[in-house]
């Protein structure tokens, strides 16, 4: 199953990546799955999506919790919290 | 309706004389973000951020009695004086027209996907901004 991840802002510029696609591996079938997942890269990766840190998620374009579930094709995209107006 | 997410500057004035055409309008509340001391540049999701003010609009109109309303929210580079956002709502009332457009900006604050980057760095969110929007609910 691949989904595309995003990254915007300060994770974005951590990761050093805006854009990825990516098939996930068996058992990854949420957000929460997936961020732990990425985690799972190490370095950078570790540090920017730590738990503590607070990191937002959307799915297919709309705010999404961490239990949301995946499905082919999704865009999935992660962000810290925003901060317009 | 117009909701617009772009790099160049609005004539506010004329986005809310636009907004007091219908005769039932008797009332245009507006807010205007304005860049205060310092540059920045604005990021956002494109396509999430309009479809997110779009449904925050929506959440407005089925509070309030909007007839009509303009959130335009500027991206890219800004520097101090710029103006970075309005919101204008339009209604028969001035009490649901005040309303509306604080409920619009203070969900925007919270919800619409933009962020602000400072010479020093990522601007930080603000609890106070969450506050804000949880006294709506």
């Amino acid at each position: 199953m691949r989904v595309k991840i995003l990254y915007f802002a300060s994770l974005r510029e951590q990761l050093g990546t805006p854009a990825e696609e990516i098939e996930l591996p068996a058992g990854v079938a949420t957000v929460a799955a997936l961020r732990s997942h990425l985690r799972g890269r190490g370095g950078a990766w570790e540090r920017a999506l730590a738990d503590g840190k607070l990191v937002r998620a959307a799915l297919n374009q709309d705010m999404a919790p961490p239990t949301a579930a995946l499905k082919a094709g999704d865009e999935v995209a992660f962000f810290p919290p925003v901060t317009g107006g | 309706m117009r909701i617009a997410v772009q790099p160049h500057d609005f004539d506010a004035g004329a986005e809310i004389r636009a907004l007091s055409r219908d005769p039932k309008v008797g009332a245009v509340a507006s807010f205007i973000g304005v860049v205060r001391e310092v540059g920045m540049t604005l990021e956002h999701y494109p396509g999430m951020t309009e479809k997110a003010l779009e449904k925050i609009v929506a959440q407005a109109g089925s509070r309030w009695q909007v007839l009509d309303c303009s959130v335009i929210h500027r991206v890219g580079e800004l520097k101090p004086t710029d103006q970075i956002v309005l919101v204008a709502v339009a209604s028969a009332h001035r009490g649901e027209a005040f309303a509306a457009c604080e409920f619009i900006m203070d969900y925007l604050k919270t919800q619409a996907p933009f962020w602000k980057k400072e010479a020093a760095g990522w601007v930080e969110a603000r609890a106070a901004d969450d506050q804000a929007a949880e006294r709506w609910k």
